[in-house]
């Protein structure tokens, strides 16, 4: 036994003198996203954007060698965490990747109960921002409640003076609409609730209609957005209603799904293709060059995400056992961001810029342009009730 | 008014859809007395087949043709392979059967397509919208849904009443022993009924395209409502499978339309809209439940 323990030390010792690069066994990162669907191409977004920082460092995050293990979710809370369950059995410590946040409810959950790492790369929902933060819970790229709020600040400065507001009946719509009513000082005529799986809105249409609101705010992820602005555009009412949205409601394949009904229509959001900083033109470079389509929001805050992996696993050398030192790192979030700046709140959530953005013509395409910034250093509304 | 108007017609555009499917899967279950959930599959391949169609040639009569074809001749094959095999056996085995078969679709589409929803334009001929009243516009594409499927009927309607092979569907349906005993090749006729039906799928899928997405498990989520469609109508009659259809998309789209309004009157907006939503999803239940208290075998059953 002693003997055992005696040769064990000496092998490690010899690995570690081997070379501490090749020796080190990669840090798994369980990348649970929605690959299947018609939201897919936002979990494989996801994905790239993330392998893609992976690819230009090596094979490794801050010199430290990864290895992603992805599981599509298939947009079901279910799936993902049977997923997440078998993943924390094989000894995975760090988790991102989940896109949807009714997902999010079913992963985060396990994750921080076995004191394993979550650093989220898009869903933001409300129920974990506030009292029940987690110190090992971390969300790189928005609160969902806050990035509609910066929609309701949009809407105002662009005069609307009565709306109505549509998003999917599940956790991040109605954190959409309760964090957009939080800034909007104008009427809102109704609140519409539609299905997460829902392909066909004409009956939210006629009521849009009949409502007759100087626009609509409408958050629709995914396939849904495509259908809704499509069909939004086919009933004749983009004429008529102009329809302000989040930029997930319009993303680069959406829009180019969607082709000139978009143009001039108004997004929100704190990135976009057409950002003038060296970074962000680096990396819109590099993933048109790897993939051969242009990074959506998605891709772009996964890149981020994992920029930010990357420089807590440095600050550890990849040894996540080292708890303190390895949120501590997180929390600084030292790395070069895309979105021009970025730093954690106390609830380990973002505060960041949010722009106005107008859909015009760009190269052969469309792509959103910044209009004007609607909330610098924006912070959730969570914060206050977060403890520790 | 103008709502209700528009609702109406939305109504009529969903029960077409329905109709569409419902009316194949009836006359499946109603004369071959098999239970095939793979029903759905078919509109989701004749949608995959039209789309992948249109997007090579950029003809939407190309990708009508595709979506027909592809999903009739999966159809018969499927009919060929597998629910012959089945016709003696008990419903369970045929349940199983096919579902095993919707699970193999959903597969097989995803390796042939890949799992990237495919892009379906409205053809041009059908793009924006027509004035019906004065101050009233309704999208032509949901407007050419409702006539197809009202065309569909009507063709339906001549096909089983004023031809032979309508003849032998109606005498199979009543007592296959003695049509097969009066020499007709009964086989045949079952083919010919299952490839119909997955022929109809295809159209209702080829028609969605534009509208809703395509995608990998479209069929599944469209076909528990068209089994309440069938059971409201009752099952096996066509005219039933047209009731039940009807019934169904304007009860959908109503309440859709009405009851987050009717409840927002009594509860604050964010109660009512989750209530609404539920009643909404549960109203066509409602709807079946009550058809079946007062007419257990369905509306022409």
């Amino acid at each position: 036994m002693v003997r055992n323990m005696i040769r064990g030390g000496l092998c490690a010792l010899l690995f570690a003198g081997a070379g501490a690069a090749q020796a080190q066994t990669p840090v798994k990162i369980g990348f649970i996203t929605t690959l299947s669907t018609p939201a897919g191409y936002i979990g494989e977004d996801e994905r790239d954007g993330f392998s893609l920082a992976i690819k230009q460092g090596g094979g490794k995050l801050g010199g430290v060698p990864v290895e992603l293990v992805v599981e599509d979710d298939a947009l079901k809370p279910a799936n993902a965490k049977q997923a997440v369950d078998r993943m924390l059995q094989s000894g995975i410590k760090l988790y991102t990747g989940v896109n949807f946040s009714n997902v999010l409810a079913a992963v985060a959950p396990s994750v921080l109960r076995d004191g394993a790492y979550y650093v989220s790369l898009n869903a933001g929902p409300s129920t974990f921002a506030g009292e029940k933060c987690d110190k090992n819970y971390f969300v790189a790229s928005f609160q969902n409640d806050a990035y509609h709020s910066a929609g309701g600040a949009a809407a105002n400065e662009l005069g609307y003076k009565r709306v109505v507001l549509l998003a999917p009946n599940y956790q991040a719509g109605r954190d959409a609409l309760a964090g957009f009513k939080r800034t909007y000082k104008g009427e809102v005529l109704a609140e519409i609730y539609t299905k997460l799986d829902q392909s066909d809105f004409s009956v939210e249409m006629a009521r849009v209609r009949s409502l007759a609101p100087d626009a609509i705010y409408q958050f629709h992820p995914g396939g849904a957005g495509i259908n809704f602005a499509k069909q939004y555009a086919n009933a004749g009412l983009t004429k008529t209603v102009p329809m302000l949205m989040p930029s997930f409601s319009m993303d680069g394949r959406m829009l180019a799904a969607s082709g000139a009904s978009a143009e001039g229509l108004y997004t929100v959001g704190m990135w976009t293709t057409e950002m003038d900083n060296p970074q962000s033109s680096a990396f819109v470079k590099a993933f048109t060059e790897a993939y051969g389509r242009k990074p959506t929001d998605y891709g772009m805050q996964a890149y981020d995400t994992a920029l930010l992996i990357a420089s807590a696993l440095k600050a550890v050398n990849g040894d996540l056992s080292k708890g303190d030192a390895f949120r501590a790192a997180l929390a600084k979030a030292d790395f070069q961001t895309l979105r021009g700046k970025f730093r954690f709140d106390t609830n380990r959530h973002p505060v960041q810029d949010y722009y106005l953005m107008r859909i015009e013509r760009s190269g052969n395409g469309f792509a959103p342009k910044i209009v004007r910034k609607v909330v610098s250093d924006g912070r959730d509304a969570y914060v206050g009730q977060c403890k520790g | 008014m103008a709502l209700l108007f528009e609702q109406l017609l939305n109504g009529l555009q969903f029960g077409a859809m329905l109709f569409m499917l419902a009316s194949g899967l009836t006359l499946i279950f109603g004369i071959m007395g098999v239970i095939n959930l793979t029903h759905g599959s078919f509109y989701m391949v004749g949608a995959y087949c039209g789309a992948f169609a249109l997007a090579h040639t950029n003809s939407f009569a190309a990708g009508a043709v595709a979506g027909l074809a592809g999903a009739a001749l999966y159809g018969l094959l499927v009919e060929f392979t597998v629910i012959r095999r089945l016709y003696k056996r008990d419903h369970l085995y045929q349940v199983l059967a096919t579902f095993g078969l919707i699970l193999f679709t959903n597969e097989a589409v995803s390796m042939i397509f890949g799992r990237q929803p495919p892009m379906v334009e409205i053809p041009d001929f059908l793009q924006g919208t027509v004035p019906l009243a004065p101050g009233f516009q309704y999208p032509l594409m949901r407007l050419a849904f409702i006539v197809v499927g009202a065309l569909v009927a009507l063709g339906l309607w001549f096909l089983i009443n004023r031809t032979r092979v309508g003849m032998l569907v109606r005498a199979g349906a009543d007592d296959r022993e003695m049509v097969d005993a009066l020499g007709i090749d009964i086989q045949k006729l079952y083919s010919v009924v299952f490839g119909l039906g997955a022929l109809l799928c295809g159209l209702a899928g080829v028609m969605a395209a534009p509208l809703l997405a395509v995608e990998i498990g479209m069929g599944e989520r469209v076909l528990i409502t068209t089994f309440v469609v069938i059971v409201i109508g009752g099952v096996g009659s066509v005219r039933g499978a047209m009731a039940g259809a009807l019934l169904v998309g304007m009860v959908d789209s109503l309440g859709r339309a009405y009851f987050p309004q009717l409840l927002g009157a009594m509860l604050s907006p964010e109660v009512a809209d989750m209530l609404a939503a539920g009643l909404v999803s549960a109203s066509v239940y409602v709807l079946m439940a009550l058809v079946l208290i007062f007419r257990p075998k369905g509306l022409l059953g």
